[in-house]
């Protein structure tokens, strides 16, 4: 009897652990294994001086990586920084013009979506000027701001602009009618419409695209900087390639993927926050 | 009109009266250069012709048809919420020409605000049409009718965390808590199990004995209108459907659905009704067939 009963109560305990065992910690053993293959491969090749010799080995790298980031924060003038100085430089930026193109696209995105003649008459103008590589707007806010830090600003306003744009009309003119007749047949007022029932709505719609809208500029900064240079990070990779240090350069690779990491990371939890309970 | 709230019981002065004069409802159809061009053109399409009806104050009026005959179509304009193509609508002889809360609609589908709690539905509702009145007193009237419609407890609780039957108790709560003249429902229970659906007639009925509103219900159930009206309107099939009959349903209140049957009327009025309705089923299925080809 009591050996039937460890048995019942023994088997189900297994049966949960096999599952967790199959795809978190073998997902993360395939991910170490990778890692340690491609830095072997790495070492192994500059050792047997396979590629040019610019290349430093994995190991030196590692070592000026953790340099660079167990001391983000050292300042010994204006091209002597830690990295840390330089990422916060550049989100500084990013925030900065994010706000600004996200201050003029919401407003104008719900005016759009609100209005079909408006929509029509902007429509164009989005669409000619959407494609257009953020980065051709630089030299014509250098001609018109006369100023790096406020072209590099305005190059991320106009990056950020577009994708908040044509989501904030998508969620405004897709409002689910049958709560917008809700609103109608309680006589709410346009204003009390556009507050509480078709914001929050299309806030969903709304945040999706401020998340892509970061991510894009966070991705042109990069550029932005290494063209305005002075500081941040794309100016501090720009400067590592004149000293040819490339340990550096990976370094800020690196940085710069978990910055932005973290950046969509933030807004995916803001999306959540939003979208509770709708879709 | 808001110390009736603290008395739900009060009856005559807060009801209304409707009459309808003579109502069309004609949709365009495509007929557009455009569509010409592009051989899309179709026909205009009268959904309702000439639609007179005159409900009584304090009445629960159930409106009957074949599916697609254009009951959805007239809820919707007594709404406000489609324009009648011609004729009048007057609630206590005024013209309606836009929605208004003077009008209270239950959604087939719930129509919730799913960011919204069923608390902040409700109170959603009663800000809207009673802007100046005091947070607390909304608050109140919001509580009341929580308890009214048994939700007491899932205040908290956000629309998708919710059954349907408890979705459409917020759907009536939120309804009746801006003291509309009428409630109109568009197939309330439609979209409910049996079990579920009974349980919810039994509520209104339960409800309407208490605050004894002008009603009007689309229904597909011809046990529900019989449980629920004091008159029944069959509508005839489409297109241009028109109103076939009024029946008078004249059992005693309250009423209980087990013991229904044993009026002698109920058996003929049933008779009467499913006659009515399958006749015209059959009839839309035949037209159906002979289109076809
Ligand atoms: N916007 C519209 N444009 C064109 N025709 C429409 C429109 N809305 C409804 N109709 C047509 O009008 C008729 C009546 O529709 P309605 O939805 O009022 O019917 P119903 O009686 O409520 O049907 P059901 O019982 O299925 O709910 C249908 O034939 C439908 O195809
Ligand atoms: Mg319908």
């Amino acid at each position: 009897m009591p050996f039937v009963r460890f048995m019942a109560n023994s088997l189900p305990q297994r049966r949960k652990l096999v599952p967790i065992w199959n795809s978190n910690l073998q997902a993360l053993a395939l991910f170490l294994v990778v890692l340690i293959v491609f830095l072997g491969a790495w070492e192994l090749g500059v050792q047997l001086n396979v590629f040019s010799q610019l290349v430093p080995s994995a190991s030196r790298t590692l070592q000026a990586f953790w340099g660079w980031v167990s001391d983000p924060f050292f300042d010994y003038g204006p091209n002597d920084k830690g990295i840390g100085w330089h990422v916060l430089a550049s989100l500084r930026r990013v925030v900065t013009g994010f706000l600004i193109g996200s201050a003029i696209a919401i407003p104008l995105g719900i005016l759009i979506g609100l209005s079909d003649v408006i929509s029509k008459a902007v429509d164009p103008y989005i669409q000619v000027l959407k494609p257009v590589s953020p980065l051709a707007w630089l030299p014509l806010g250098l001609g018109l701001l006369k100023d790096s830090e406020n072209t590099a600003l305005f190059v991320i306003a106009i990056t950020s602009l577009w994708p908040t744009l044509i989501n904030t009309k998508f969620g405004v003119s897709n409002v689910d009618p049958a709560v917008l007749n809700v609103a109608r047949t309680l006589g709410a007022s346009r204003w009390r419409t556009i507050w509480k029932v078709i914001l929050p709505a299309a806030a969903p719609s709304i945040v999706a695209g401020l998340r892509i809208s970061i991510g894009i500029a966070w991705l042109v900064i990069v550029a932005a900087e290494i063209l305005v240079g002075g500081t941040g990070v794309g100016y501090f990779i720009w400067n590592e390639w004149n000293n040819l240090e490339i340990t550096s350069i990976l370094t800020a690779i690196i940085v710069i993927g978990l910055v932005g990491l973290l950046l969509d990371r933030l807004f995916g939890l803001l999306q959540t926050w939003v979208s509770f309970g709708q879709r | 009109m808001i110390s009736s709230h603290v008395d739900p019981v009060d009856i005559s002065s807060t009801s209304a009266q409707l009459a309808l004069n003579h109502v069309f409802k004609i949709y365009p159809g495509r007929q557009s250069w455009q569509d010409k061009l592009l051989r899309q053109t179709s026909p205009d399409f009268v959904a309702l012709a000439d639609i007179n009806l005159e409900v009584e104050a304090n009445t629960f009026v159930s409106i009957i048809g074949p599916s697609g005959c254009g009951k959805s179509t007239l809820l919707n304009i007594i709404a406000g919420l489609t324009p009648p193509t011609r004729g009048s609508i007057k609630l206590n002889e005024v013209e309606i020409s836009k929605p208004g809360p003077d009008r209270g609609v239950v959604f087939q589908n719930y129509a919730l605000m799913p960011w919204m709690t069923v608390f902040e539905n409700i109170r959603f509702a009663i800000e809207t049409v009673y802007p100046h009145m005091t947070i607390v007193e909304q608050k109140n009237i919001a509580r009341e009718y929580i308890d009214l419609v048994g939700l007491r407890g899932a205040e908290r609780k956000h629309p998708h965390e919710l059954s349907g039957g408890m979705k459409q108790r917020v759907g009536i709560a939120r309804a009746l808590a801006i003291n509309p003249k009428i409630l109109l429902m568009d197939e309330p229970f439609g979209a409910l199990d049996a079990l579920t659906r009974g349980f919810l007639q039994d509520e209104v009925a339960r409800i309407w004995e208490q605050q004894r509103q002008t009603v009007i219900l689309i229904t597909h159930s011809i046990e529900e209108a019989l449980l629920l009206s004091d008159k029944i309107v069959m509508m005839t099939r489409g297109p241009a459907a028109r109103i076939a009959e009024v029946l008078d349903i004249p059992f005693p209140r309250p009423r209980r659905r087990e013991s229904l049957d044993q009026y002698p009327a109920y058996h003929e009025l049933k008779a009467e009704l499913e006659m009515h309705l399958s006749q015209e089923t059959r009839a839309v299925e035949e037209a159906r067939i002979k289109v076809k080809p």
